[in-house]
């Protein structure tokens, strides 16, 4: 198989999935997809994040109190929800996530 | 105030930066694995530069490695892609306002951290001080921090041990958590995460990113019908 015309092929795939909605600029939604779409960034962020921190390889549960992921998250979500900050929020999460990752012996140093 | 093009641009690039410190790694990793595969260094770069969809690729990869055809790897990546159409349809009230010259590159950028990001700005400022010059930064920050680690670790990468050791795709869930939970401002939009969240994980192991789109879209329905329900009135207004 040519890998050029795979790389082509997905390409091509790839963006007119994206632009898809792009393509009709007069376009007006009926009131009830304009309002369903007021919910996809919360869906979306949600459905990758949770997995993201209960099952941290993709593919297995990790409900254990070594898993920063899962506490990380947490704190993030406390961090946002107190001072609704998105810098605090990372730089907050991402020091409790590498302090208890250091802590847990979970770094490759 | 008004701000200017290239300091709107500048500003997009500057809050991508916690997405490109969770995209290295994984573009890092990618490129290993692709040069692995036994892809050419100019055919692993080439899928960043012009296909520029992680878990496509990814998975493009795997199934090369498992000698599927053409047409099952084709079809997958049209699958584990159709989520972006949730984010075209988003952000086409915004984008679509802008010429041809504009809409085609920003769709050619819109992964899901671009999503996240942009769509932030546009909510809460609309199109204010030249949107699309600050989407327009998102975008070319997150493609130069895809093809360039891309380009790295298919030339570098397989001497890096440990490099998903690390945990830096914590950075993205950080964000991504900064971005969602401060937008949980009424019922429908916390019944809309605590479903997708559930249907989510329910649906984990299902193949090709699809757990994710079913989480979506529950998470949008039930988002919907709340808002329905406790505002009947509204509705029919239906502005933004």
């Amino acid at each position: 198989m040519s890998i050029w015309l795979l790389i082509l092929g997905m390409a091509l795939i790839t963006f007119v999935i994206r632009y898809s909605l792009f393509a009709f600029p007069d376009l007006r939604f009926p009131a009830l997809v304009r309002q369903g779409l007021h919910y996809v960034p919360t869906a979306v962020l949600t459905a990758i994040v949770v997995p993201g921190m209960l099952l941290p390889d993709g593919q297995h549960w990790h409900l254990a109190l070594d898993n920063a992921y899962l506490l990380a998250g947490l704190a993030c979500i406390a961090i946002a929800a107190l001072t609704r900050h998105l810098l605090a929020t990372i730089g907050g999460g991402l020091l409790v996530f590498f302090l208890l990752r250091g802590l847990f012996g979970q770094l490759p140093l | 105030m008004t701000v200017s093009r290239a300091r709107s641009l500048l500003q997009g690039m500057r809050d991508s930066i916690p997405m490109i410190v969770g995209i290295l790694p994984f573009g890092l990793i990618y490129g290993a694995l692709a040069s692995l595969a036994g892809l050419t260094l100019w055919q692993a770069l080439g899928m960043s530069l012009l296909v520029y969809a992680g878990s496509a690729q990814f998975i493009a990869i795997s199934l090369l490695g498992l000698g599927s055809g053409m047409a099952v790897i084709l079809l997958t990546t049209f699958v584990v892609n159709l989520r972006h159409v949730l984010y075209s349809a988003a952000l086409q009230p915004y984008v679509g306002g802008l010429s041809q010259r504009w809409r085609l590159p920003l769709a050619f950028g819109l992964t899901d951290e671009t999503f996240a990001v942009v769509q932030r700005r546009y909510l809460s400022r609309g199109m204010a001080d030249h949107a699309q010059w600050y989407h327009a930064g998102v975008a070319v920050a997150l493609y130069l921090s895809w093809v360039g680690s891309s380009l790295v670790g298919a030339l570098f990468g397989q001497q890096v041990p440990n490099l998903a050791g690390w945990g830096l795709d914590f950075a993205m869930l950080a964000t991504f958590i900064g971005i969602v939970v401060p937008a949980l401002r009424n019922q429908p939009q916390i019944a809309a995460a605590l479903v997708a969240a559930a249907v989510a994980l329910l649906c984990h192991a299902w193949p090709y990113k699809l757990g994710l789109m079913a989480a979506a879209l529950s998470g949008i329905v039930i988002g919907v019908a709340l808002e329905r329900r406790e505002s009947p009135a509204a509705v029919e207004e239906g502005g933004r």
